[in-house]
């Protein structure tokens, strides 16, 4: 273990080359898990941890200020993005496995490997001059961020004008794309009552069942006649709480125990 | 440590996004491969300045992260926009223009 330590401490690289192994583990792991995970939301949690690798590549590669950026700008908004929108569709909602196109999955996994070929062979055909490294650009202004305002003030500084127009033009294309059109008045508050008044029923909606062993919304209230009534559930609640029914053992004892009687023994006392 | 491995793994990651661009047919996880593929450029760009030492690469990242930002948000509107007439996010269903 010394050894090893010793061996970090000698040369810069070694500890490099562990920051690159394991991340770049993690980033691969992150890009394969997205593709093959059925649900949209495990996709994006995958993505994510491949971006914060990624991130953790720039810095031990002299980038600091893109590592940082990437977490703010990639996991933070963009990634935040994708989840929202994801919650709107609905998280629930899986792919389906079936085949669109016949042999499009071989198609495309092959034409992609041929891709991944090709840059590799031009990756390696090419010879590189390591010896220059990022420090010296990096120490030329100051620091990285130093660096990297004087190229983006000074000799990029049309493009980087010209990305304010571009970022104005996203955010005004997204108000106007998410803009829903309403086509007819909004209600007042006095229609709405009237409404109500008119359809027979002004009077509130009965309230969730609330019984000595299940307080729970999902829980459907009692009619005076004793059957359960559907309509004291909240809606999306609903086809859950047809499915657990009334407890019709429960609602026996929460009669005798009003009726003034002592607590039967049931089921929960049974098991304790 | 040799830079190249990271020019290396960029490509692994673009390629993995590519085929995710070609085989996956929700819109949302599609455009999460064409994040995948920038973010593999911006490795490459990152890589380059290292290895030529000076600071143009990670200036043109830092550009291709702020047009990925502004295309993330376009985008997404658009899936919203489909979503919302056709309820699905689904690639094969919105195949008309209009409706």
């Amino acid at each position: 273990m010394s050894v090893l330590l010793a061996t970090i401490e000698q040369s810069g690289s070694t500890g490099e080359q562990i920051v690159f192994w394991v991340c770049a583990a993690i980033a691969v792991v992150g890009a394969v898990g997205m593709l093959i995970s059925r649900r949209a939301v495990h996709s994006a949690l995958f993505i994510a941890a491949t971006m914060i690798a990624l991130a953790v590549l720039y810095v031990s590669q002299g980038a600091p200020f893109l590592g940082m950026a990437q977490i703010v700008v990639y996991t933070g908004a963009v990634m935040m993005l994708f989840l929202f929108v994801l919650m709107l569709v609905g998280v629930d909602s899986t792919e389906s496995l079936v085949e669109t196109l016949k042999g499009q999955r071989i198609a495309g996994l092959a034409l992609a490997l041929g891709f991944a070929v090709l840059l590799f062979a031009a990756i390696g055909n090419v010879s590189y001059n390591f010896a220059v490294g990022i420090d010296g650009a990096n120490a030329a202004d100051g620091g990285n961020v130093q660096g990297i305002a004087h190229l983006i003030f000074d000799r990029y500084l049309l493009a980087f004008e010209v990305t304010s127009a571009l970022l104005i033009t996203a955010a005004l294309g997204a108000m106007v794309l998410a803009h829903r059109e309403r086509h007819t008045p909004r209600k007042s508050q006095r229609e709405q009552s009237e409404d109500r008044v008119r359809s027979g029923e002004p009077q509130n909606l009965p309230g969730p069942g609330v019984y000595a062993l299940h307080n729970a919304v999902g829980t459907p209230g009692l009619l005076p006649d004793g059957q359960p009534t559907d309509r004291s559930v909240p809606e999306p609640l609903r086809g859950v709480s047809a499915a657990v029914g009334v407890d019709h053992e429960d609602t026996r004892r929460v009669n005798a125990l009003a009726a003034g009687g002592a607590i039967i023994p049931g089921k929960a006392e049974d098991e304790s | 440590m040799n830079p190249a491995n990271y020019l290396y793994l960029s490509a692994i990651l673009f390629s993995l996004g590519a085929v995710g661009v070609l085989v996956r047919r929700n819109a949302i996880v599609m455009f999460m491969c064409v994040e995948l593929m920038l973010n593999a450029c911006n490795l490459a760009f990152v890589s380059f300045a290292r290895i030529n030492g000076n600071l143009d690469g990670q200036v043109i990242a830092f550009f291709v992260m702020v047009v990925a930002a502004a295309e993330v948000v376009v985008g997404l509107a658009i899936i919203m926009t489909i979503f919302r007439t056709r309820r699905s996010a689904s690639v094969d269903e919105a195949n008309l223009l209009k409706y």
